[in-house]
């Protein structure tokens, strides 16, 4: 089991969120959500420049099993994707918290929405309780 | 109530991701799905196919019965230990189930069935066997594991007694026979080559433990999936159903309109095939990156059609589906990926055999 890294915010949809030094946000879905998906081979990016809403789907990554959305956690415009994806989706299996980032936002409603994600620890609990 | 084959304990033991197939609980992959695939087209795998049905039957008229309840034709089977895949059709020519038939003794035949399925063929195989006066009897007391790859033969020829391995390395493809107390087919659903094994529950853990121990790796049913769709195998339930002939399903190679021979569902295949097939299966690939996923529109010039089974090949590197189309689609297509039309083209399938791309593909 890896550990969840103390910078980061959930959603309960199994996305994370973590705040940069320059104000942007990185978006990523979680290490347990990677595992559910098992072998990612395809990721379809946001186009950089698009305005994500909190709470939309915004990415679709697809496992040979099933397609599943990634909901915003953050509303903002698109400043980066990570490209490298297109060519090794298997990255987010391999590191979802690191080199499987999937896009960065520069957010217009931090303060409000990060308040509605969870920290780790809450985020630990809800799928130690989905385990169950 | 969910039902465990007698290698559940070993397969969550090995650490398998468990999932619900058709009322039983079953390893969906040990880690990961792609190097499971790999292995079997590389290697040597296994899966545990104990869910499925095995269903023997006993009496002087079986063969009689099997003529009339199948849409092959079972007297292709001369040889004790030959098998034969067969549609069993209902009265409108729809595919109640698909399957393989071994012949053993002109009293004894022996019918492996899906999982999914079972209460529905086991009532209609004892419905139709009455006026054969044929003994229908499901074999719960067996397991059955599928040990597929290039090298998958070997590996298992090395675990049986000097006799029995004659035997197995003499068995010609698609023929059974005994030894050891199992029950060994040159069959399998990956396109590579292989034995299913059918070996008493008593046995099971055990056999399977040897093959590990000779490095055979575990294999779930995603990996089958991925493989047996790579080798242009058809899927009860996704790919066909009971309102859907084999003509419609890519099946017609299973049937066998042989004269007089009056199997059920033949009528309504001939007026069908008379009036012209309106629907075709065919193979797709898609050169650009995404997953191709049953349902999903595939627009042809000649109308609409859709997705059967779609995955993503680990064999290609790429999207392979079946589709059901226009009879007359041919060339390329498009397909609706969440509102969004991607070129794909229609090819002859399998996909993969023996490890390798097939021409075209």
């Amino acid at each position: 089991m890896n550990e969840i890294p103390g910078d980061l915010k959930f959603m309960k949809s199994h996305e994370w969120a973590r705040v940069e030094d320059n104000g942007t946000v990185t978006i990523g879905i979680s290490d347990h959500a990677q595992g559910l998906l098992g072998d990612l081979v395809y990721v379809e990016l946001p186009a950089v420049g698009d305005e994500v809403q909190a709470g939309n789907a915004c990415a679709v990554v697809e496992s040979v099993k099933a397609a599943s959305d990634v909901y915003a956690p953050i509303s903002g415009k698109v400043m980066a994707v990570n490209s490298a994806l297109a060519d090794k989706p298997e990255t987010i299996n391999e590191d979802a918290y690191g080199e499987g980032w999937i896009y960065v936002v520069k957010p217009t409603n931090l303060a409000e929405e990060s308040e509605e994600l969870l920290d780790p620890d809450a985020y630990a609990e809800l799928i130690e309780s989905e385990e169950h | 109530m969910t039902q465990h084959t007698i290698l559940n304990a070993t397969h969550r033991a090995l650490g398998a991701k468990m999932v619900d197939f058709g009322g039983w609980d079953m390893p969906l992959n040990y880690g990961s799905q792609i190097e499971e695939h790999h292995a079997v087209r590389r290697d040597a795998g296994m899966f545990d196919v104990s869910h499925m049905t095995v269903v023997d039957l006993h009496g002087a008229k079986t063969r009689a019965f099997l003529r009339h309840l199948f849409a092959n034709n079972i007297d292709k089977l001369k040889v004790s230990g030959k098998a034969l895949y067969s549609c069993m059709l209902n009265e409108t020519g729809g595919v109640i189930d698909d399957l393989i038939v071994y012949f053993l003794t002109e009293n004894f035949f022996r019918v492996v069935v899906n999982a999914a399925t079972h209460d529905k063929d086991l009532a209609w195989i004892e419905k139709q066997a009455e006026a054969f006066d044929v003994k229908v009897t499901e074999r719960a007391d067996l397991s059955m594991i599928a040990v597929q790859g290039p090298n998958a033969r070997a590996k298992v020829q090395a675990l049986l007694s000097p006799t029995t391995r004659e035997k197995a390395i003499k068995l010609g493809k698609f023929v059974a026979v005994d030894g050891d107390g199992l029950f060994i087919a040159r069959t399998g659903y990956t396109g590579e080559d292989g034995y299913e094994i059918i070996v008493p529950q008593a046995q099971a853990v055990g056999l399977w433990d040897k093959l590990i121990a000779a490095g055979v790796a575990p294999a779930g049913l995603g990996a089958r999936d991925t493989l047996r769709l790579e080798a242009g195998m058809n899927l009860y339930g996704q790919d066909m159903d009971e309102t859907i002939t084999p003509w419609e399903a890519g099946l017609a190679w299973t049937v066998s309109l042989d004269e007089g021979r009056d199997f059920i569902g033949r009528a309504a295949l001939e007026k069908q095939k008379a009036a012209g097939v309106p629907r075709a299966m065919v193979g797709l690939v898609m050169d650009e990156k995404g997953v191709l996923r049953h349902g999903q529109r595939v627009v042809t010039p000649q109308g609409d059609g859709e997705i059967l089974s779609g995955t993503f090949s680990p064999t290609l590197g790429k999207a392979i589906a079946f589709a059901r189309v226009p009879a007359a689609a041919s060339g390329n297509a498009e397909v609706d990926i969440r509102g969004k039309l991607v070129a794909v083209r229609l090819v002859k399938y399998p996909f993969v055999r023996d490890g390798k791309a097939c021409a075209g593909v």
